[in-house]
């Protein structure tokens, strides 16, 4: 039988945690394009649209992301489309995280006072005038802290496309722990090597809200 | 002729009618102060006048053109009717002169130099050249609003609202704001102007609307609304030293 080291049980987690890392920016870049284009219709002047991004917000934050990874794995395998680990990971995180997101961009759109709209009404300024100049780049601006707060959501949320069998850094824990009997010490690792991934981000957060504000 | 002329406007917010039958018409040129007592209908009467909202009955021209209710026609007569917060409303995110570049450029299409010697022509207008990069934040009260004066003024309006222009201002900065405006005045701009400054309503204006429960209850120049007010009403608001 094999004898693990140390080092193997590390440079295996680290080799792994790579794709934790590129399933986190796909989840994170793929989730914010989608959030974008869902906002647009969020905050639009039309009711319908609205009306059903709500809907899919309401979906996706009301059940577990663990039951999407589920039906996104299994669902589209019963429908007979083949799907890999990968692809049904990377689809579930998405649809996940751009329902957060879009949640979030419109608590910032919103957050911008009745004064500014009107302030830019009495001026002339069209719907998208007013978005494009006024509203947006400080809503923006609001939106950034919470945004990459959110990142370390989505960096903690792959840890689940383990149960689809996808091999990213929790999945190579349980890998490892089985064969090398040592599960405290590649456990304990995978727990800091995902400190390590998200603490950069929550400092980065803290201090983007501290620079935003005092901008102001 | 005049320039706005108001009938019958009529406007519920719910089960509540705040504006209930108001006839108005402001001459070119004219300075018309609105007084009454908070809930009268002052600030809506206003809002009404640049679409902020829209009546429930009654009809609204500005310079030969009625109110309508289209975007289009809207934005067209926001462009004639400019207006003056009481929080000033300036955009926090853009400097005194983009403040007063921005409408300049967006709306009515002008290239950016043009538009930032337009700018800053209305800051020097009310003071505030040196000012012209400064951010909102860093103003005091009283320059905030001078800029928002700025801004409406570039977009040269053939009137201007002003909403309580003074009402969020420290009293040792309202002077400055009313200066700026009393100067307006002196220029020929159409004022309409909700305010609770009276001695200045007496001093500059030419008209006076005292507004009672929706309506206009009582109009006369200030010498006469303030001196011999004729309902019991207007006794009691005068009486009460506003």
């Amino acid at each position: 039988m094999t004898q693990f080291t140390f080092v193997d049980i590390l440079t295996n987690l680290l080799w792994a945690s790579r794709w934790t890392l590129l399933l986190s920016l796909a989840a994170f870049a793929g989730g914010g394009l989608l959030a974008l284009g869902l906002l647009f219709a969020a905050i639009g002047r039309a009711r319908w649209p609205g009306r059903l991004v709500r809907l899919y917000v309401e979906i996706f934050q009301g059940t577990p992301l663990l039951m999407q990874l589920f039906l996104a794995f299994f669902g589209l395998g019963l429908l007979g489309i083949d799907v890999s680990p990968w692809l049904a990971a990377c689809a579930a995180l998405i649809l996940w995280s751009a329902a957060f997101l879009v949640e979030i961009w419109r608590g910032c759109v919103m957050a911008i006072g009745r004064g500014q709209w009107e302030a830019s009404a009495a001026l002339g300024m069209g719907y998208a005038a007013q978005m494009r100049h006024v509203v947006l780049p400080q809503a923006l601006r609001l939106a950034v802290p919470p945004t990459v707060g959110f990142s370390v959501q989505v960096v903690k949320g792959t840890a689940l496309t383990s149960i689809i069998g996808f091999l990213e850094l929790t999945k190579a824990g349980t890998v490892l722990s089985n064969a090398s009997f040592q599960p405290f010490t590649v456990f304990g690792l995978v727990a800091l090597i995902y400190f390590a991934l998200c603490f950069p981000l929550s400092v980065g957060a803290r201090r983007l809200e501290r620079k935003l504000n005092v901008a102001h | 002729m005049s320039l706005i002329e108001i009938a019958g406007l009529r406007k519920s917010f719910g089960s509540t009618e705040v504006l209930r039958g108001i006839d108005l018409s402001v001459a070119s040129g004219e300075v018309v102060a609105i007084i009454g007592r908070s809930g009268s209908g002052k600030s809506t009467l206003l809002r009404c006048i640049n679409g902020l909202e829209s009546p429930d009955a009654g009809a609204i021209t500005v310079a030969g053109e009625a109110l309508g209710t289209g975007e289009a026609r809207l934005r067209a007569l926001r462009l004639k009717v400019g207006m003056i917060f009481q929080q000033f409303n300036l955009f926090p995110h853009k400097t005194a002169g983009q403040n007063v570049m921005l409408a300049r450029q967006v709306v009515r299409g002008h290239p950016r130099a043009e538009a930032e010697a337009l700018a800053r022509r209305m800051l020097n207008r009310v003071g505030l050249g040196a000012k012209f990069d400064a951010y909102p934040a860093q103003l005091s009260g009283g320059q905030q609003q001078r800029v928002a004066i700025a801004r409406a003024l570039a977009m040269e309006p053939l009137a201007l609202l002003c909403d309580e222009v003074t009402s969020a201002l420290d009293p040792e900065l309202v002077g400055e704001v009313l200066g700026v405006v009393r100067e307006l005045a002196a220029e020929g701009m159409t004022l309409i102007m909700v305010t609770h400054e009276m001695a200045f309503a007496r001093e500059v204006c030419d008209r006076v609307v005292f507004m009672h429960e929706g309506r206009v209850h009582e109009v006369g120049p200030p010498a006469e609304i303030f001196a011999e007010p004729r309902t019991p009403e207007l006794r009691a608001f005068v009486a009460r030293g506003h």
